[in-house]
């Protein structure tokens, strides 16, 4: 999908990298063995190492060590087994140690790929440039006191992934694309809970603009965007600034920038009077990272079947097409729901109705998968009560309505509202005699070969059963009564 | 009754289990003593209500039969020991009225074994210096003097352990060397400093100065003390991610006093230009008398030994830049903060106020190599000597079993000389640093006097976690150098 | 490369965050240049192919469990701080 910004002077192409910041799903910290925990009182959990009391030291926990490793395998990305963690120094209110520990020229993970399933059902490969591991800073609240802004570090020394990728996207779409399936992959693996808008998922985005073809331009940094809607947003207001200043006679000055999504703009951070220089260098109270095959076969034997995998199985076994089993896999909730749904179930229906009827409910509802009211179980009992025709598939969008009001079983409400499917033959014979009786002359008109006024038979013989009649039998019967 | 401040940690130790005398007794002398030697400035702060409640409590262990290595011994800890509900300063106006909500592992251990503590001793701001003369709770005095009477530097960092040892404030004390501060401040001081492998004692609650070096060691009357109270000190930490896992030795069972057939090498690059007369004698007597007790003496290289001072002086400060920017004036130690001041500001001021002139260099040098474009001209250059000098260190001990050299290039000097240029106060540790860089353990002890008749000190340099080795040697060259000599007022 | 001039410590010293006097920088400058000329010589040993050498402990990094072992201490760890407000630290507002 071409992506290309009409300036008055030609045509603009945007080149954006991302890197998200993924919280790891670990009990305690990164270095210090406080909790992990959200939301509890201020300082509350932080240990003297995270407060960088003089004298303490970073002891590395293994889990995030593992985490690292499992995102890394399941971003097919190379484990480096050496790695080293470096400070990144800088003050601060929020970092107490004055510096970040981090890695820097050797990550944890290095190259790997993340395949894109953009709307229209086409994939894109985007390049992974590395995964590291590092520590959060606290939080600074800022409307407390009008003089002073306090510090809380519960956050303090959390474990982050930092998951930098290639140059590769080219379109806010992709953007979009890129990070709902990081999304979806830390959540599959259970590395990361991904919610954006709790902060345990981040994104940074280097945007900038070029002439097709030529080499890539100076880039600007907007920072902190906190949904995958805003980051598209951002990408698409700043690349459109950068082709207006450039387009002016302008530079494009390389320096980070704030979306405002309010006002619909970035803005330059009030930048210092003299810029960082981090002064990277490797940690001296901690010792190179090493692990062996063995360790990283460990981490490899518990890797879940993950999001692309499980698409080319809905494909390869279910039939589904690629759009629809790429919807299904976008969120793992909403895979292993499709997934009860189809088990033991005609597949491309199963699909249907929970891409079309349940997403389509819940999107009305504004409600997540997993607050859906129709269980996974209930919406195949539907299904087979469409299948054994017990209700015809009228009916059960009537049903399947009632379902996402009461949250009922299909069954129970099929029962009570007496909306079983008519195949009586006696009772359907009953109907048809009485519609036949009362429009001779149409009778004539299909019998002198107006084949199409046998639809409008069955239509007033389901009408007069209140739907329930089973549609192939009053078809059938119509056809042998009229013609036969 | 004897004098009990003129004890040695051995002779207390025994004179205790024989109920010669309490540790209240021991504790108070000494407290007495601490008192009598005010002038000295050994101590930033004394804890005497705590030393006889240690005290007391530890006659009370002793007295079920429980007693530790260290039980009811009074030392001196550098105030660079985080000490639970302790003042610990590091010697800093930064960390003045800092009370640590822990105790270092090192102090933890030497309590859990009985000792006591006497006071927090003094030091170099942050433990960087040579003379004891940057600290912010002013100049330690020597208890030696020199023939004009002058007030002589202790040595530094470590100066106030070992002016506390020397002086009869202390039995022995804790110490720590990042580039010679043990050694250098016990060979000024006529006692015994020894500054084990880099991993043997936990930096865990020690104020970091430079993390790839720091280590703690004992400070102490006789090499013997040395030996028990590393015993005290040492032993894996988990959590101290650069603590060697290995088991602690009985580090006293390594004084045979049986040097026959081993090998001592000696460095010719130590043989520096304008090396006094006397340092140079002091090493020929102490290579002879290794001889006398069977030693072999042979010649060994370590050629990068010149460049060893270029870069510790940029690896140390490299790290002390970032150890350091935790002093911020944000969750402990000294604020200043005027009205309408950023953040900014106030990191500014209050480093600037909290900080000496020595350490404020430190971390100015220390940030500039650290500096893009600068980083591989001379930290990355830096850290690739120091492997040179690794190196130098496991290809001489391929063929020696310990390294004999002098511990400093003079005898202590004035208070107040080598002060006008930074780098002339380097040269104190010509001999010392290159032992650091390698992470080996070294033994410093009185082997000799100077013109002036003070203490000069020689050094044993060992193999990784072979502070045996260097005990034992030691212990033979302490017989025989027959070092008797006390400072002012501890004669007889 | 050895010779510092002011407007290098100055900045030096903001990345330090140690204010300094403008009578201090030029003496820091003085003081930082005799460092530097000190560690000079480093650059006439021939490091090829040598490695840096970051730590003599001989060691990996040790892994510590995932458990939550500490935290909870929200008193100790303010009981230093010389301003404290609703179980914060408090700093001069910080304006981003």
């Amino acid at each position: 999908m071409s992506y290309i910004i009409e300036g008055s002077t030609g045509p603009w192409e945007i080149v954006v990298g991302l890197e998200v910041h993924c919280q790891v799903v670990s009990n305690s910290k990164l270095f210090s063995g406080a909790s992990t925990k959200f939301g509890n009182e201020a300082n509350s959990n932080v240990s003297l190492v995270d407060a960088a009391m003089p004298g303490m030291l970073p002891v590395i926990n293994e889990e995030c060590v593992r985490q690292a490793v499992k995102t890394g395998l399941g971003l097919k990305a190379q484990i480096n087994k050496e790695s080293v963690f470096s400070r990144k120094n800088y003050f601060y209110a929020d970092l107490p140690q004055g510096y970040q520990i981090s890695q820097f020229d050797k990550p944890i993970v290095g190259k790997g790929t993340i395949i894109l399933d953009m709307p229209d059902g086409t994939t894109k490969s985007v390049g992974i440039e590395r995964l590291h591991l590092e520590q959060d800073a606290g939080k600074s609240m800022h409307d407390q006191d009008p003089k002073y802004s306090h510090i809380d570090l519960n956050r303090s020394g959390v474990a982050l992934m930092e998951i930098v990728s290639d140059p590769d996207i080219r379109t806010p779409e992709e953007a979009g694309a890129y990070l709902t399936k990081l999304r979806a992959i830390v959540r599959y693996l259970g590395t990361c809970d991904g919610n954006m808008n709790e902060g345990s998922m981040r994104c940074d985005a280097n945007v900038s603009v070029r002439r097709p073809g030529e080499p890539f331009g100076t880039r600007c940094e907007i920072k902190n965007v906190n949904s995958i809607r805003f980051v598209m947003q951002a990408i698409e207001i700043e690349a459109k600034r950068q082709v207006e200043v450039l387009e002016s006679g302008g530079e494009i000055i390389q320096q980070t920038r704030l979306f405002d999504q309010r006002l619909g703009e970035t803005r330059a951070m009030r930048s210092k009077e003299m810029a960082h220089d981090y002064r990277y260098f490797p940690d001296p109270d901690l010792l190179p990272l090493v692990f062996d095959d063995a360790f990283v076969a460990e981490i490899e034997k518990t890797l879940p079947e993950l999001p692309d995998e499980k698409k080319a199985r809905f494909i390869n076994e279910n039939g589904l097409s690629a759009y629809d089993a790429g919807v299904l896999v976008a969120e793992k909730e909403k895979a292993d729901y499709y997934e009860i749904v189809a088990k033991g179930r005609d597949g491309k229906l199963a699909a249907n109705w929970v891409i079309t009827n349940l997403f389509g409910a819940l999107n009305k509802a504004e409600v997540g998968i997993a607050d859906s009211p129709v269980t996974a179980e209930n919406l195949g009992k539907l299904i087979d009560l469409i299948s054994n025709d017990t209700i015809s598939g009228r009916i059960a969008k009537d049903v399947f309505e009632i379902m996402i009001e009461t949250g009922e079983d299909p069954e129970k409400i099929v029962e009570e509202k007496g909306l079983k499917q008519i195949t009586d033959t006696g009772a359907i014979e009953a109907a048809i005699d009485e519609v036949i009786a009362a429009n001779p002359d149409k009778v004539q008109e299909i019998r002198d070969g107006k084949d199409r006024m046998l639809g409008w038979f069955v239509g007033q013989v389901m009408k007069s059963t209140g739907g329930k009649a089973n549609p192939g039998m009053v078809n059938k019967m119509l056809r042998d009564k009229i013609l036969g | 009754m004897t004098d009990l401040t003129k004890l040695t940690l051995a002779e207390a130790r025994d004179g205790l289990a024989k109920g010669d005398y309490t540790s209240v007794e021991l504790t108070e002398a000494h407290l007495k003593s601490m008192e009598a030697h005010r002038n000295l400035n050994a101590y930033i702060t004394e804890t005497p209500d705590k030393a006889i409640e240690m005290a007391k409590a530890s006659d009370a262990k002793r007295a079920k039969g429980d007693a530790g290595n260290m039980e009811g011994l009074p030392i001196a800890v550098k105030d660079l020991f985080c000490t639970e509900g302790v003042q610990t300063t590091a010697a800093s106006h930064i960390l003045e009225g800092f009370k640590p909500e822990y105790e270092s592992t090192v102090t933890s251990k030497l309590f859990d074994n009985g000792a006591v503590m006497l006071g927090k001793a003094n030091l170099d701001e942050f433990a960087m210096g040579s003379a004891n003369t940057s600290s912010y709770y002013g100049n330690v005095i020597n208890p030696w003097k020199g023939k004009d009477g002058k007030d002589l530097v202790p040595g530094g960092s470590s100066g106030g352990s070992a002016a506390a040892v020397a002086g009869g404030m202390a039995l022995a004390a804790t110490g720590t060397d990042t580039g010679g501060s043990i050694r250098q401040p016990a060979s000024y001081c006529g006692i015994v400093g020894l500054k084990p492998t880099y991993g043997r004692c936990s930096r865990w609650g020690v104020v970091a100065f430079a993390s790839s070096l720091d280590q703690a060691g004992p400070m102490t009357k006789t090499v013997r003390d040395a030996a028990i109270m590393l015993g005290s000190m040492a032993g894996h930490d988990a959590k101290d991610s650069t603590s060697a896992p290995m088991a602690v030795p009985d580090f006293e069972a390594a004084l045979t006093g049986d040097i026959r057939g081993m090998k001592i090498g000696i460095p010719k690059e130590y043989r520096v230009e304008g090396m006094p007369e006397e340092i140079t004698k002091l090493w020929d007597n102490g290579v002879a008398m290794l001889r006398d007790a069977g030693a072999e003496v042979v010649d060994v290289t370590l050629p990068h030994t010149k460049y060893a001072l270029g870069t510790y002086y940029i690896v140390a400060p490299a790290e002390a830049s970032s150890n350091l920017a935790r002093y911020d004036g944000l969750r402990y130690g000294q604020r200043v903060m005027d009205e309408g001041d950023s953040l900014d500001d106030m990191y500014s001021k209050s480093r600037a106020a909290g900080f000496g002139k020595e350490v404020q260099r430190r971390i100015m040098i220390g940030t500039y190599v650290l500096s893009a474009g600068y980083y591989d001209a001379y930290y990355n250059k830096a850290l690739k000597v120091r492997r040179r000098i690794y190196e130098d260190f496991a290809n001489a001990f391929g063929t020696v079993d310990t390294i004999l050299a002098p511990t400093a290039p003079s005898a202590a000097f004035a208070i107040g000389e080598n002060e006008d240029d930074p780098v002339k106060m380097y040269l104190n540790d010509v001999f010392t640093v290159p032992a650091s860089l390698a992470g080996l353990p070294g033994l410093s002890l009185p082997a000799g006097l100077s013109s002036e008749g003070l203490p000069l000190g020689l050094q044993l340099i060992g193999k990784p976690f072979d502070e045996e080795t260097v005990l034992r040697v030691g212990g033979v060259l302490e017989s025989a150098a027959n070092f008797t000599a006390k400072p002012f007022g501890q004669e007889g | 490369m050895s010779s510092l001039d002011k407007e290098t410590v100055r900045r030096i010293a903001y990345l330090s965050r140690i204010n300094v006097s403008e009578e201090g920088l030029t003496e820091l400058a003085g003081d930082l240049t005799r460092i530097l000329d000190f560690v000079e010589e480093l650059q006439e040993v021939d490091v090829e192919g040598c490695e840096p050498l970051t730590s003599v402990a001989d060691l990996t990094l040790p892994l510590r469990k995932d458990e939550v072992t500490d935290g909870n201490i929200q008193q100790k760890v303010l009981s230093n701080a010389p301003m404290t407000d609703a179980g914060c630290f408090v700093v001069p507002k910080v304006v981003e």
